[in-house]
C-alpha cells in the first residue's frame, strides 16, 4: 500500500501527457479542416476538436475507452465486432501455447538437471534459440503450417509455445539445482531413490523460482499469439484487429485493442500472481 | 530411407560421443565441442529427414539448398542487413537505452517517482508492445526511422526498470562510507552506485538486444521501403521461396547473436568483480 501513491501518480502523469500529445498531434488536422470550411477555430474549440476527430493520429484516452465499452459491452459476444469475441480467440491460442511451452520447458529441465550430456549441449542451444527473431518469422510459420493443413489455434499456440518455453527452462534449472549440498546430503542419509529425491525435495523447493518465470511466460505467450495473428489473412483475434485498424487507418479501433490486450496481459499475470500466493503460503515458503 | 536411417545412425553417434565427452573431465574445448556436435547433429538430422521423406522444399527446404542460396545472395542479405540492424535496430537500441538510461538517473532522486514507476515499468515492459509497430509505422513513415521508433518504444521500459532497479543495488553500508567520505551526490553516484548498478544494467542491455531485432523486423511487416529483412521475408513467403526465407532467417540468427554476444563481451569487462562473473 506505501506505493499506492506513487504508482497513482505516474499513472495519472502518463494520462496527462496523452492528453497534450492527443492534443498536439490532431491539431494540426483540426486546423486543416477548419480553413477547408473557411472558419477559424478558437483554441477551445480546436481542444474539443482534437478529442472527438474519427480518424485521429492519436485518440484520447476516454475515445479509446468508449470504443472498448461499446465493442464489449454493447455488443453481443458472437458478433464479429465484439472484443470479447476477437480477444477470446487470441486467449485460447496464447493459454494452449502457454501450456504447451511450460511443460516443454519443465521436461527439458528435469532433462538438463539429470543428465550431464544434455546440460552440455542442450542448454547452449536454448539460450541460442532466443536470439533467433522468431517473432519475426512468425508469418512464415503460420503460412508453411497452413500449407501442410495445421491451421486454426494451433500454428499460433506453437508460435507462443516456442516464445513461453525458455523462461521456464531457465527458471526450473535454477529451481531444481536449489536444493543444497546438505539437504541432498539428508536424502542420501534416507537412501532415497532419484524419483522421490525428485518429488519430496527438488520439485518443491523449485516453486519459488517456477512462478516468476511462469510470468513472463505468460506475458511472453500473448505477445506470440498476437503476432501470430498478423498474416493469417486478418480474419478473428487482436491481432488481427491490430492489422485491419491498420490497413483502415481506424487508430481508434488499434488502440482499442491495444489497450484490450494490455488488460488481458494484466489479469493473467495477476492470476498467476494469485495462484503463486496460495501455492507457496500452503507449502509454508511465504511468511 | 537410406537417407532417414543414416541420419538416425549418425544422431546416435553422435549423442554416444557427446555422453562420452561430457563424462570426462570439464575442458575448454569439451565445452565448445558438446554444443557444436549436437548443433551438427541437428543439421544432419534435419537434412536427412528432408530428403528421406521427399518434403517438398516450398514447406521446409533442406540445410543445404539454404546454404546455397546464402552464398548465391550474399549482396541482397548485405542490403537488408544494413537497412534493418544497422539503421533500424541499431540506432532504435542506442537512442532508447540511452534515454531509458537518462530518465532513471533523473528520476533518482526521488524516491517517490521511483516507487512509482518501478510497477508501472514492470507492467509495460509485459505489454504486448510489438502492437505499437502500425501505429508508429503510421507516424513516422514508411523508412528506418519508423522501425527504429518501434525499437525505442520496445527497449525503453525493460532497459528503465532494470537501471531503476541497479540504482538501488549498492547497499546501505556503502552508502553510509560514501557519506562519511563526504561524497556529494554526483560523486556517490560515479564512483559507488553506478558501477554497483553495471550488472543490472547489462542484463538490461541484453534482454534490449534481442527486442531491438525483433522489433524492427516486426516493424517491418507494416509497412517498408523495397530493402530490409522483414520486408524480403513477407514478399518471398508470398513467392513461397522458402529457401530465401531461412537465409534472411540465418542471417537474423547471426546477427542476434553476435549483438547478444557483443554486449556479453563488454558485460565481462565491466563488471569483472561480480560473482557471476568470476566463475
Amino acid at each position: 500500500m506505501r506505493s499506492f501513491a506513487p504508482v497513482l501518480t505516474v499513472v495519472g502523469a502518463i494520462f496527462v501527457i496523452w492528453y497534450f500529445a492527443a492534443v498536439a498531434l490532431n491539431s494540426a488536422w483540426a486546423y486543416d479542416k477548419a480553413k477547408r470550411a473557411d472558419v477559424s477555430l478558437s483554441f477551445t474549440e480546436m481542444i474539443a476538436d482534437t478529442m472527438a476527430q474519427k480518424k485521429p493520429l492519436l485518440p484520447a484516452p476516454h475515445q479509446v475507452a468508449g470504443e472498448i465499452y461499446k465493442t464489449t459491452v454493447q455488443k453481443k459476444i458472437t458478433s464479429k465486432r465484439s472484443l470479447i469475441w476477437h480477444g477470446w480467440i487470441t486467449l485460447s491460442a496464447t493459454l494452449l501455447g502457454f501450456a504447451m511451452g511450460t511443460g516443454l520447458g519443465i521436461l527439458l529441465a528435469v532433462g538438463i538437471v539429470y543428465s550431464r550430456a544434455m546440460d552440455m549441449s542442450v542448454m547452449p542451444w536454448v539460450i541460442t534459440s532466443q536470439t533467433i527473431p522468431i517473432l519475426a518469422v512468425a508469418p512464415m510459420i503460420i503460412v508453411v503450417l497452413n500449407a501442410v493443413g495445421v491451421s486454426g489455434l494451433l500454428p499460433k499456440a506453437i508460435i507462443s509455445m516456442y516464445l513461453s518455453f525458455f523462461p521456464v527452462v531457465v527458471g526450473m534449472v535454477k529451481g531444481l539445482r536449489a536444493p543444497d549440498a546438505m539437504q541432498m546430503d539428508q536424502m542420501r542419509t534416507w537412501n532415497t531413490s532419484k524419483a522421490e529425491t525428485f518429488w519430496k525435495l527438488r520439485l518443491p523447493s523449485s516453486m519459488p523460482y517456477l512462478f516468476p518465470s511462469l510470468k513472463i511466460a505468460m506475458a511472453a505467450s500473448l505477445v506470440g499469439a498476437i503476432v501470430g495473428e498478423l498474416p493469417t489473412g486478418a480474419v478473428a483475434g487482436l491481432g488481427a484487429r491490430l492489422l485491419a485498424g491498420s490497413y483502415y487507418g481506424q487508430t481508434i479501433q488499434i488502440w482499442s485493442a491495444l489497450i484490450s490486450a494490455a488488460i488481458l496481459a494484466a489479469i493473467l499475470v495477476a492470476l498467476i500472481g494469485v495462484l503463486q500466493n496460495i501455492t507457496l503460503r500452503r507449502m509454508g515458503m511465504l511468511r | 530411407m537410406i537417407w532417414i536411417v543414416g541420419a538416425l545412425i549418425f544422431w546416435a553417434a553422435m549423442w554416444v560421443l557427446n555422453v562420452q565427452l561430457s563424462n570426462g573431465p570439464r575442458t575448454r574445448i569439451t565445452t565448445l565441442a558438446v554444443p557444436f556436435i549436437f548443433g551438427v547433429t541437428l543439421l544432419v538430422l534435419w537434412e536427412g529427414i528432408v530428403r528421406g521423406l521427399q518434403i517438398s522444399p516450398i514447406l521446409l527446404p533442406p540445410p543445404s539448398a539454404i546454404a546455397v542460396r546464402f552464398a548465391n545472395s550474399l549482396p541482397i542479405l548485405w542490403v537488408d542487413f544494413v537497412q534493418t540492424f544497422v539503421k533500424g535496430a541499431l540506432s532504435g537500441y542506442i537512442i532508447g537505452c540511452g534515454a531509458a538510461f537518462l530518465t532513471a538517473i533523473a528520476v533518482d532522486r526521488s524516491p517517490f517517482l521511483q516507487r512509482g514507476l518501478l510497477p508501472v515499468g514492470n507492467f509495460v515492459a509485459a505489454l504486448p508492445i510489438v502492437g505499437m509497430a502500425p501505429i508508429l509505422v503510421m507516424w513516422f513513415g514508411f523508412d528506418w526511422q519508423s522501425k527504429a521508433a518501434v525499437v525505442v518504444v520496445m527497449v525503453f521500459f525493460p532497459m528503465l526498470v532494470n537501471t531503476v532497479e541497479g540504482l538501488r543495488a549498492a547497499d546501505h553500508m556503502q552508502r553510509d562510507l560514501m557519506r562519511t567520505y563526504g561524497a556529494r551526490y554526483w560523486q556517490g553516484l560515479a564512483k559507488l552506485r553506478l558501477p554497483a548498478a553495471m550488472p543490472f544494467i547489462f542484463n538490461g542491455l541484453k534482454i534490449c538486444s534481442t527486442l531491438a531485432l525483433i522489433g524492427a523486423i516486426v516493424a517491418e511487416f507494416f509497412g517498408s521501403p523495397i530493402k530490409g529483412m522483414g520486408f524480403r521475408i513477407s514478399t518471398e513467403v508470398g513467392r513461397l521461396a522458402l529457401d530465401m526465407v531461412w537465409a534472411e532467417i540465418t542471417v537474423a540468427a547471426l546477427a542476434g547473436s553476435a549483438f547478444y554476444g557483443a554486449v556479453a563481451l563488454i558485460e565481462k569487462a565491466v563488471t569483472f568483480w561480480h560473482p557471476s562473473q568470476r566463475g
